[in-house]
C-alpha cells in the first residue's frame, strides 16, 4: 500500500521534509506499528519520533490514536500536540 | 434551531476587524441579546518575543474547527458563531484567534465561546514557533497541561 505522509512543526524540522509518499509493507497494520517502521529509516526518523507517545496523527485529516488501523488511509499526517488559538 | 445556523469559519494570513465581524452576526435582526467574542493576542514576553510563526495544517484546520463549532452549535442556542484563525507571522499586539457567539442570552454566548477556545487549543492543527528579539533559536511552544484539564471540564459539565 502507499500513502502520503505529512509532516508538521518540528516533526517536518526533525525529518527534513514536509511530506512524502512511501509503500507500506502489509505487516504495517496500525499507526503504532507505522511509527515504529519509520523510526528505522534513518536517524532525521528516530529524533523526530524518540517521544513515540506524544506525537499526534490524524488519518486522512481526522485525530486517531496510535492503535487504529491505517487501512484505507490516504493521507496520514504526523505532529507535535498542537498549541493554536 | 440550530440545525439551519452554519458557523462561519475562516482560516487565513490577514488581519481581522471584530467589529465587521459582530455587526456580521447582528445587523438586522432584533432576536438577539448577547454576543460574546474572544480575541487572542500575540504577547510580547515582556520584550522578548520579536513574532510568532504560526504553522498549520490547512485541510484539518478548517474541517476540524468547522466540526467544533458545529458542536457548540449542537450544544447551545446560538443565533451565530464565527471562528478566524490566523497562520503566518504575527507580531506582538496583533490579532491570532477570534470568536465571535451570539445568542438571545448571555450564558449561552459565554459558554459556547469558552467552549471553542478550549477545544481549538486542543484539538485544531495549528502550531506556534517563537522568534526571539535577541535572535537566539527560535523554538516551538510547547502544549499546556492546563489546556488539556480545560477540555474535561467540558466532559464533565451535563449538556
Amino acid at each position: 500500500m502507499s500513502v502520503k505522509l505529512v509532516y508538521f512543526a518540528w516533526v517536518r524540522e526533525r525529518i527534513g521534509k514536509g511530506e512524502e509518499i512511501i509503500d507500506l509493507a502489509p505487516s504495517i497494520v496500525t499507526v503504532g506499528d507505522l511509527l515504529s517502521h519509520l523510526k528505522t529509516r534513518g536517524e532525521e526518523y528516530e529524533a523526530a519520533l524518540e517521544y513515540q507517545d506524544v506525537i499526534r496523527v490524524a488519518i486522512n485529516q481526522e485525530h486517531v490514536d496510535h492503535k487504529t488501523p491505517i487501512g484505507g488511509a490516504h493521507e496520514i499526517a504526523l505532529f507535535p500536540p498542537m498549541t493554536g488559538g | 434551531m440550530s440545525g439551519a445556523i452554519k458557523p462561519r469559519v475562516a482560516i487565513q494570513s490577514d488581519d481581522f476587524d471584530t467589529a465587521a465581524e459582530i455587526a456580521r452576526l447582528t445587523s438586522g435582526r432584533h432576536d438577539i441579546g448577547a454576543v460574546v467574542t474572544f480575541s487572542g493576542l500575540c504577547r510580547d514576553e515582556a520584550g522578548t518575543l520579536q513574532a510568532l510563526e504560526i504553522e498549520h495544517y490547512p485541510e484539518m484546520a478548517a474541517r476540524e474547527i468547522t466540526s467544533i463549532a458545529g458542536e457548540a452549535l449542537g450544544r447551545w442556542p446560538l443565533t451565530g458563531l464565527t471562528v478566524i484563525h490566523r497562520y503566518g507571522m504575527i507580531r506582538p499586539g496583533e490579532n491570532i484567534v477570534l470568536v465571535v457567539a451570539a445568542s438571545a442570552h448571555r450564558r449561552a454566548a459565554f459558554d459556547a465561546a469558552a467552549f471553542l477556545m478550549d477545544y481549538l487549543k486542543n484539538a485544531a492543527p495549528f502550531w506556534k514557533k517563537e522568534h526571539l528579539v535577541s535572535g537566539a533559536a527560535s523554538g516551538w511552544v510547547e502544549a499546556k497541561s492546563t489546556d488539556a484539564a480545560a477540555l474535561t471540564r467540558w466532559q464533565e459539565i451535563e449538556k
